[in-house]
């Protein structure tokens, strides 16, 4: 399956409109499109008053937690005296999300530029753009973009010939889903180990450096020079009339079983049924949807019904029993062993903990081997009450939220699905009944 | 295959060299000391560099062997055992050399509903590895499962050495395995 596909007509196109064009890579290009017009705006203007358009515009993290950024960026405080710094969290990892990826395969520029004005906006000289060690292509196009970009006076010690100084650097990562948690990408980024460190302080307190520092998700970023070109109002005219609080469009990558998958932008609330059946073909022929994670692997499975149900932003997913996350929309149908899966997922999260917290090191390990007990057909009735047992012990009690997601796709689980656990425990309590009982 | 300088040039590989025991000359002279220079001024601590530093030793080596770790860590005016105790904790250093194709496949759970362990179990037999993680005798292949490599919607992807390749099948397996060479 390739990408970028032939938008639907019910898609709205602001960071993918020029997905797929060969032209819109480089700066002249770039540039023919409306690129670096934001910025040049941006720099003649106070940066209290880019916080000011941002915080109205209501633009939210799209990295997975849904905080609001203009918010985020007035925590910085400007003439502290003290350097500043904005990291790009470039580190996608989360299990179905693939959206910053083409982001900076295709608009290399959009996020350059985004990371210019961010970085100006909150006071920083410099913005990182830690990127994924798995993520060549990405980073060629970040690198070469930024090259472009110092060449044409853009970035620099007088960018754009204002005078400022914004420097946009590219980071390769390594290796690490912990990574992209945004103060283990901080000591990542200062050449240590990648583990979270506990909070408080807050980044915009001692973060980078041990300097003020900001963390936007590229998405986020990039949506800022469509902000500052259209207005605040423009922006919120994307999203459902009766929720205030979810503005905008929203890239959502979309994987597993579905008849098309890839990356699509819709407003925020779009009905997320219409979305799997007519934007992305519905199921695979003769199967059908059976669990939904619509926000990376680590939020809440839904089911079909409850899917249906839900409306395309941050509170029409919470109402559903699930999070907007980071977009990224896991489909499952009914030919897949969905405990399989589940397991599969704890895996996932075993091998990424940074084995910091006691509760995670072992949670994670102690769930992935009971699932994949019960999968191989050696589960016992009291699997499950001790798999929630553990989930219990490892929700809110950890340094970062790695441990609460690995219990998230579980709990969720066997809430919703527990007839699949127990299908595959009850056929292993049937094989070992002796013949002439049964 | 081409891999980027941390600069963002496009350049061919180093002298990559596949052997445990061969003498080691240091990475940081001429243009890559002058790679690693320049990367030094964009951050306020030269320990921000080692991961970028770590990154020119193993394009240049192929893996990232103990003299290069102490290599990087004089530079860096860091201890040998700190600068292992970073190399160690991210996936994609190589602490050994490895076979000539290095082949990562991504088998979590969004890639596995769409047959990843297919496409492993069809690279396994045909580059003669049979297990994950075993070079195969001749030395070319070896095959490892990784977790997501963040392009979940072209199943499967899966990278060889520094080269992503996406939407991999059971039955386009023998033709990547035949450009590969
Ligand atoms: C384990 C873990 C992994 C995360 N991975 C990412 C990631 O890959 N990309 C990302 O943008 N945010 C990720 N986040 C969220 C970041 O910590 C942070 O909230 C985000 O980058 C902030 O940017 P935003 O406000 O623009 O969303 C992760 C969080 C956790 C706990
Ligand atoms: S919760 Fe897990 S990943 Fe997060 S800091 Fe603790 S051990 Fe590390
Ligand atoms: S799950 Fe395979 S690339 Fe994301």
């Amino acid at each position: 399956m390739g990408f970028p596909h032939t938008p639907h007509e019910r898609e709205s196109l602001v960071l993918s409109k020029h997905f797929g064009e060969q032209e819109a890579i480089g700066l002249d290009g770039w540039r023919k499109r409306g690129g670096y017009v934001a910025l040049e705006k941006a720099l003649r203007m106070e940066p209290a008053e880019i916080v000011q358009i941002v915080k109205d515009s209501g633009l939210r993290g799209r990295g997975g937690a849904g905080f609001p950024t203009g918010l985020k960026w007035s925590f910085m405080k400007p003439g502290d005296g003290k350097q500043h710094y904005l990291a790009c969290n470039a580190d996608e990892s989360e299990p179905g999300t693939f959206k910053d990826r083409e982001i900076m395969r295709w608009t290399p520029h959009a996020l350059v530029e985004g990371c210019a004005i961010g970085a100006y906006a909150i006071g920083a000289t410099v913005a990182y753009v830690y990127i994924r060690g798995e993520y060549t292509e990405a980073m060629e196009k970040m690198n070469a973009a930024c090259k472009e970009a110092y060449a044409a006076g853009i970035l620099g010690t007088n960018a754009m010939g204002t005078g400022k100084t914004v420097h946009v650097y590219v980071h390769k990562g390594a290796g690490a889903y912990i990574c992209g948690e945004e103060t283990a990408m901080m000591n990542s980024l200062e050449g240590r180990r990648g583990n979270p460190r506990i909070k408080p302080p807050f980044p915009a307190v001692s973060g980078l450096f041990g300097m003020p520092t900001t963390i936007n998700n590229v998405e986020t970023l990039a949506a800022v020079p469509h902000i500052l070109n259209n207005g605040a109002d423009w922006y919120k005219t994307f999203g459902r009339a009766d929720n205030p609080k979810s503005t905008g469009t929203k890239l959502f990558s979309v994987c597993g079983n579905i008849a098309k998958p890839g990356n699509y932008e819709v407003a925020l609330g779009f009905p997320f049924k219409d979305f799997l059946y007519d934007l992305c073909g519905g199921p695979l022929p003769g199967r059908q949807f059976k669990a939904i994670i619509p926000g990376g692997i680590s939020v809440p499975i839904q089911t079909r019904e409850e899917a249906e149900n839900s409306p395309m932003d941050y509170e029409g997913f919470v109402a559903n029993g699930t999070m907007l996350g980071s977009g990224g929309v896991i489909i499952i149908d009914d030919a897949q062993n969905l405990v399989k899966q589940i397991a599969r997922a704890a895996r996932f999260f075993a091998h990424e903990s940074c084995a910091q917290c006691t509760q995670c090191r072992e949670g994670t390990a102690w769930t992935t081997k009971i699932l994949e007990r019960i999968v191989a057909g050696d589960g016992t009735h009291e699997d499950l009450d001790t798999l929630l047992e553990i989930a219990d012990n490892m929700t809110g009690k950890t340094i970062c939220v790695l441990s609460d997601s690995c219990a998230t796709p579980v709990v969720s689980g066997i809430q919703k699905f527990r007839p699949d656990f127990e299908a595959l425990i009850k056929r292993k309590k049937v094989h070992m009944v002796p013949a002439q009982v049964a | 295959m081409t891999n980027n300088n941390e600069m963002g040039e496009m350049r061919s590989p180093g002298d990559a060299s596949h052997d445990l025991h061969a003498t080691y000359t240091p990475v940081f002279t001429g243009a890559r000391k002058a790679e690693l220079d320049e990367l030094l001024t964009r951050y306020p601590t030269k320990m921000a560099a080692l991961l970028p530093a770590l990154w020119i030793v193993q394009h240049e080596r192929g893996w990232v062997p103990a003299e290069g770790m102490a290599e990087v860590a004089a530079i860096l005016e860091l201890t040998p055992a700190y600068v292992k105790g970073v190399v160690s904790f991210y996936t994609m250093y190589h602490q050994h050399p490895v076979a000539t194709h290095f082949i990562q496949v991504c088998t979590t759970s969004p890639c596995n509903v769409c047959g990843a362990e297919d496409v492993v179990n069809a690279l396994l037999k045909q580059t003669g590895c049979e297990e994950l993680g075993v070079t195969s005798p001749d030395g070319k292949y070896a095959v490892i499962e990784v977790e997501c490599l963040g392009a979940c919607g072209f199943n499967t992807p899966l990278m060889v050495n520094e080269q992503f390749i996406e939407s991999v099948t059971v039955e386009s397996v023998p033709a990547l395995l035949a450009s590969l060479g």
